[in-house]
C-alpha cells in the first residue's frame, strides 16, 4: 500500500521571486494525482520539493511521519528510498546501459545475488515493455524509451511514492496514450501514490483520481477528479480547456487592469452562449481503467464500477 | 555567476563546506573502489602524455637559464645541483598542478556539470545515493593518487631534461653535474613537494567537483563552470604553493 503525502503551508522563492506560497494538499495513499499548472509555474520546483532537493522557505512536507523539509541530510536518503522519481528526460547516467541503469540502484543498496538482480531488472524492463534493448545506451534510444526505462529505474526498489515530472512532455500523442495506460496499469498493479506534474490536459482528464493547479504563485484548487472537471472557477475551466480567453496569459506577469479585461471578455464570452458548442468541462470524460491483462485490486474494480454506472444512466435517461 | 562581494563569499563558503563533506565522505564505506579506478586511469590517460611533453621542455628552459647563469657567475660546477633544486622543488609541484587542473580538473567538472543539467545528479539523489560519497569522493582520492605520481614523472623527465640539454648541448661536464646532484637539493625536497602535488590534486578536483555540480543553464552552464574552475583552481594552486613553500622553508632546516 503507498504512503500518504501531506503537505502543508509550502512556500518557495528563489530570491525575491515567490515561486509559490502557502500550497497546502494531502496526496491519499495508493490514488493518482496529477498537478497541472502552465509553463513556468513552478510544478518541477514543487516536485523536487517533495523529495528534499530543494528546501522550501516554510512549511512542511510529512511522508510516513517524517517531514522532509527538517530532516537531516542523511536521514533524507533513508526517506527517498520510499520515491521512485521519473524526471523529464529519465535522466538515466549516461555511461551505462539500460540494464545496469536500472540495476544501478539495486546494486547500490541492497546485495542481492547478481542473478536476482538480473530477474528483477527484466521483470521491470518487462513491466515498461523494453524487452531486447537492455544493451542499448540512452545516448542511442529515442526519448519514449528514455522516459519507459527512467521508470523501469524508478520501479527497482519497489518504492511507495512515484513521481513523475512531465510524462508526456517530447512524445507524441499515441506514445503519451501508451504511457498514461502504463501509469494506470503500473498503478493497479503496486498500489503505490503516484503524483504526475504535467501541463497535458488530455492526460489529466483520463487518468488521475485527483487533480490540483498550480496559478499565480498559488495552488488554486485541489480535489477529487470530478470537481476539477465540472469546476466553475475561470482559471479551471480555461485552463482545462486550453482557451486564450480566461486570467492565463501568454506571460505569467499580467497586470490587474488586463485580468479584469480578460475577465469580461470571457463573461462577454459566456453571455453569447459561446461555451455551450465547445467540448465543456461538464461531461465527464471517461477514466482510463487498467488493461485487460492487470489484476484489478479492489480499488479499481469501485473505480470501474462507477465508471460503468453514471453512463448507464444517461442512457437510460436519454 | 554573480559579481557581488556576498555572492563571491557564498561560493567560497559552499565550495569550503563540500570540502569538508568530501573530508567526512572520505571514510563512509562502501568505498567506491570501482569508480576510483576508473577515474584515475581516466585522469591519468589524460595528463600523462601532455606531461612528459611539456616537462621536457620546461626542463631544458631551466637547464639552458642555470647554464648561463652559472656560467656568469662562475660556478658552473654547481649548474647540476641548481637545476635539480628547481625542477624539484618548483618547477615539477606547478607542472603536475597545471596539468592536474587544465586537463584532468576540466574533465572532471565537464563531466560532472553534464551529469547535472541532464538531472543525472537529481536521479542519483533521489535514488538515495550521495554523489559527494559516490561520486566526488572517487574522483578526489584518483586527482590526488595521479598527481603523486605525475609530480615524479615530472620530476624524473625534467632532471633527464636538463641533463640533456646541460651536458650534450651546453657541452656541461657529466660528471660535476652528476656530482653535484646532492650539494644543495635534499630527499625532503622531494617529499614537500610530494606532498604538494597530493594537495594540488585535492584542490583541482574539489573545485572541478563543485564547479561541476553546481553548474546550472543548461550547456553553456557546464562551458562556463568549466573555465571559472580552471580560473579558480589556478589562483588556488598558486596561493597554496606560495603558502606551503613559504611553511616548508620555516620548517625544514637548509643547506650550506
Amino acid at each position: 500500500m503507498g504512503v500518504e503525502i501531506c503537505v502543508e503551508g509550502l512556500t518557495k522563492s528563489f530570491g525575491h521571486q515567490v515561486i509559490w506560497q502557502d500550497v497546502s494538499l494531502t496526496l491519499p495513499a495508493g490514488e493518482v494525482s496529477v498537478m497541472l499548472g502552465p509553463s513556468g509555474t513552478g510544478k518541477s520546483v514543487f516536485l523536487k520539493t517533495l523529495v528534499g532537493l530543494l528546501r522550501p522557505d516554510r512549511g512542511s512536507v510529512t511522508v510516513a511521519g517524517r517531514d522532509i523539509t527538517r530532516l537531516r541530510e542523511h536521514e533524507l536518503y533513508e526517506v527517498r528510498k520510499l520515491f521512485g522519481v521519473l524526471f523529464q528526460d529519465g535522466a538515466l547516467f549516461g555511461s551505462m546501459n539500460l540494464y545496469d541503469n536500472i540495476a544501478f540502484p539495486l546494486r547500490e543498496h541492497t546485495r542481492k545475488p547478481e542473478g536476482e538482480i538480473r530477474r528483477i531488472v527484466l521483470e521491470k524492463m518487462d513491466m515498461v515493455g523494453l524487452i531486447g534493448a537492455e544493451g542499448k545506451l540512452p545516448g542511442e534510444i529515442s526519448g519514449g524509451m528514455r522516459k519507459r526505462a527512467g521508470l523501469a529505474r524508478a520501479l527497482v526498489l519497489d518504492p511507495e511514492i512515484i513521481l513523475f515530472d512531465e510524462p508526456d512532455s517530447g512524445l507524441d500523442p499515441v506514445r503519451v496514450a501508451y504511457l498514461n495506460q502504463l501509469i494506470v496499469d503500473l498503478n493497479a498493479q503496486i498500489d503505490a501514490t503516484f503524483l504526475i506534474v504535467t501541463h497535458d490536459i488530455a492526460s489529466a482528464r483520463q487518468v488521475p483520481d485527483n487533480i490540483g493547479l498550480l496559478f499565480r504563485r498559488e495552488l488554486v484548487m485541489f480535489g477529487p477528479r470530478e470537481q476539477l472537471l465540472t469546476s466553475e472557477e475561470p482559471v479551471v475551466r480555461q485552463f482545462l480547456n486550453g482557451r486564450m480567453q480566461g486570467p492565463i496569459g501568454m506571460a505569467e506577469e499580467k497586470d490587474a487592469a488586463q485580468v479584469e479585461q480578460e475577465l469580461a471578455q470571457l463573461g462577454e464570452h459566456h453571455g453569447s452562449g459561446e461555451h455551450t458548442g465547445t467540448p465543456g468541462s461538464q461531461d465527464l470524460p471517461p477514466r482510463l481503467l487498467p488493461g485487460p491483462g492487470i489484476t484489478r485490486p479492489p480499488r479499481w474494480q469501485a473505480i470501474a464500477r462507477r465508471e460503468a454506472e453514471p453512463r448507464r444512466r444517461e442512457v437510460t435517461g436519454a | 555567476m554573480s559579481l557581488s562581494p556576498t555572492g563571491a563569499l557564498r561560493h567560497s563558503g559552499s565550495l569550503f563546506a563540500m570540502a569538508l563533506d568530501v573530508v567526512r565522505a572520505l571514510p563512509r564505506r562502501p568505498f567506491q573502489a570501482r569508480e576510483f579506478i576508473q577515474q584515475a586511469w581516466f585522469v591519468a590517460s589524460v595528463t600523462i602524455l601532455p606531461t612528459a611533453l611539456v616537462s621536457i621542455p620546461f626542463g631544458a628552459v631551466i637547464a639552458l637559464q642555470i647554464g648561463s647563469l652559472t656560467r656568469q657567475l662562475g660556478a658552473q660546477s654547481f649548474a647540476g645541483a641548481a637545476s635539480v633544486l628547481a625542477v624539484l622543488r618548483e618547477a615539477s609541484p606547478i607542472v603536475t598542478a597545471l596539468l592536474i587542473a587544465g586537463a584532468g580538473g576540466t574533465a572532471i567538472c565537464a563531466d560532472l556539470g553534464a551529469r547535472r543539467i541532464r538531472d543525472e545528479i537529481d536521479a542519483m539523489q533521489v535514488l538515495g545515493i550521495d554523489p559527494i560519497h559516490r561520486l566526488v569522493v572517487p574522483r578526489v582520492l584518483a586527482s590526488m593518487v595521479v598527481a603523486v605520481l605525475l609530480n615524479g614523472l615530472v620530476s624524473v623527465v625534467g632532471v633527464a631534461g636538463g641533463y640533456f640539454f646541460n651536458v650534450i648541448l651546453q657541452n656541461g661536464t657529466p660528471g660535476a653535474y652528476l656530482a653535484s646532484f646532492t650539494t644543495l637539493a635534499q630527499l625532503s625536497d622531494l617529499w614537500a613537494a610530494e606532498l604538494k602535488a597530493l594537495v594540488f590534486g585535492a584542490i583541482s578536483a574539489i573545485v572541478a567537483s563543485y564547479k561541476g555540480l553546481t553548474a546550472k543553464g543548461g550547456p553553456k552552464g557546464v562551458g562556463d563552470a568549466v573555465n571559472q574552475s580552471v580560473v579558480i583552481t589556478f589562483m588556488l594552486l598558486f596561493v597554496t604553493n606560495f603558502v606551503m613553500t613559504a611553511v616548508y622553508f620555516q620548517v625544514v632546516p637548509q643547506r650550506g
